[in-house]
């Protein structure tokens, strides 16, 4: 039995665009804070980006979304839906999607909703999208994936629960530049980190994150992929992996037979930390932004609760057209400022004063 | 924050929408229902580019209690490519970066919200544009 999914015409990606906040915060501050520095020489992340003040996953998603627009170069009233994938709407009831339709002038004749699924909601997006546009139900869907993650003061998350991510045009293959070839969703009844309602932090099962949730739903979702696609860690140029931290992917891509140098160009995570259901998306972005026509990419998505979703796409010549039509994933990488943990406690409300 | 008047001015404050007078074709931002150049009544939507430069600004270190979570915040006037002067906030930067002159580039951020429990206004604000690669 077959378990991937295709599309019943041929489809891919149309336009894409990242986004990440200028700010980051230092994984040494947030020790010299918890951790009088001890642990220094082993901490996850150099740094981890975080939003202004005035950004929330609304405003992120409204700006990658404006940038897959620029790329796709298709009149917005065509996409029939926005679908938001993150853990941090920034309602609990009122999608995030309808603001965003608004404000890319989608609206009004679309389909609009949020996503949850930890880590995995923006692929989960992007697969809902490939079936709206694959079954012919639509001929353009957006897809985002983004977050404003927080960890709790003083909790290991808060070394790298970051802000980010990335949003694709599904569409047609005539105009795609990456063509999808085929995916594969994996989930199970997992509780390795949630959040219940009315809670501000997430719960964690400390070792049980990895063995039995990360590195099992992954390998599961691309070794099935590769297998029903008849497919080798060689024959890709580039491989992104959900990015908790820096050793998570390394160590799940070499497991899987991936190499350091197909990993390298969409690994963001040791420079902006964990943008949660941004994560794979964005290094994903970053991964097209750097590909070359007849380029074979691999993503690799892990949400907690716990699934992963595996996808495979083959780069088009129309990357040489629209690559640098929009910001590239670098160009908001590059543009850092760091600040202290104070400012920092300050913009994520961290500080309780009334 | 008065919810039908977000409601409706959702375009205008997500998408830098004005108008401009059919008959001269004069751009208004925020619209207008005459032309003030001709008079004219007949005037139809127009989409700034949201491309500007500052032509001056102020830091804002006390604010209303809704502004409270931004400050210290600049306040700037926006020379648009197109023509009109709008006053918005700008984002990004901190009150050392700003000159007098600089480009800057529409974003759609968060204006304020109205309490933990109100609803979140969005709209324009301004910032250092983020350069596109060659
Ligand atoms: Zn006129």
């Amino acid at each position: 039995m077959k378990m991937n999914m295709k599309p019943s015409r041929p489809i891919g990606i149309v336009g894409y665009g990242a986004y990440v906040p200028r700010y980051r915060v230092a994984a040494a501050e947030i020790s010299r804070v918890w951790r009088q520095g001890q642990d220094t020489g082993a901490l996850p992340v150099k740094q981890k980006s975080l939003p202004g003040a005035d950004e929330d996953t609304i405003t992120m998603s409204i700006e990658a979304g404006k940038n897959a627009l620029m790329r796709a170069d298709i009149d917005p009233a065509l996409i029939r839906s926005v679908w938001a994938g993150s853990e941090s709407h920034p309602y609990a009831v009122k999608p995030t999607s309808t603001v965003v339709a608004q404000a890319l002038s989608i609206a009004p004749y679309t389909t609009a909703a949020d996503f949850e699924f930890a880590c995995k909601a923006g692929t989960e997006a992007m697969q809902a999208a490939l079936g709206f546009v694959g079954s012919s139900m639509a001929d353009y869907s957006l897809a985002i994936a983004m977050d404003t993650a927080q960890g709790r003061p003083g909790d290991a998350l808060e070394y790298t629960a970051a802000a980010g991510g990335a949003a694709f045009i599904i569409g047609p293959a005539a105009n795609s530049v990456a063509i999808l070839e085929g995916s594969i969703s994996y989930a199970t009844d997992t509780p390795d980190f949630f959040r219940r309602s009315y809670q501000k932090y997430p719960e964690h099962g400390n070792r049980f994150t990895g063995e039995p949730a990360y590195f099992l739903h992954i390998s599961n979702a691309v070794r099935t992929l590769l297998e029903d696609l008849e497919l080798k860690p060689s024959d890709f140029a580039m491989a992104v992996f959900h990015q908790p931290n820096t050793k998570f992917p390394q160590k799940v891509a070499k497991q899987l037979g991936f190499t350091p140098e197909q990993i390298k160009e969409g690994l963001l995570s040791p420079f902006i930390g964990n943008t949660y259901a941004g994560a794979s998306p964005l290094g994903f972005s970053a991964a097209l932004d750097a590909a070359k026509p007849g380029d074979r990419l691999l993503l690799a998505s892990f949400g907690s609760g716990a699934g992963s979703d595996a996808l495979s796409f083959v780069v088009t010549d129309r990357i040489e057209e629209v690559r640098f039509a929009a910001p590239t994933t670098r160009s908001y990488i590059d543009r850092e400022v760091l600040v202290d943990y104070a400012t920092y406690a300050r913009w994520r409300n961290k500080i309780k004063h009334h | 924050m008065d919810i039908p008047r977000t409601w409706r001015l959702r375009d205008q404050r997500y998408l830098l929408q004005g108008n401009q007078c059919e008959e001269c074709g004069e751009l208004y931002f925020p619209k207008v229902f005459i032309c003030h150049k001709c008079r004219c009544r007949s005037l139809k939507d127009y989409q700034f580019s949201g491309r500007g430069t500052v032509y001056s600004y102020s830091t804002v270190y006390q604010a209303a209690p809704n502004f409270d979570a931004f400050v210290p915040y600049i306040v700037a006037l926006i020379d648009l490519k197109e023509g009109p002067r709008v006053t918005a906030q700008l984002s990004d930067i901190s009150p050392g970066e700003v000159e007098i002159g600089m480009p800057v580039e529409m974003v759609v951020r968060k204006i304020s919200e109205d309490g933990e429990r109100g609803v979140i206004n969005y709209g324009y604000k301004f910032r250092p544009p983020i350069p596109l690669e060659e």
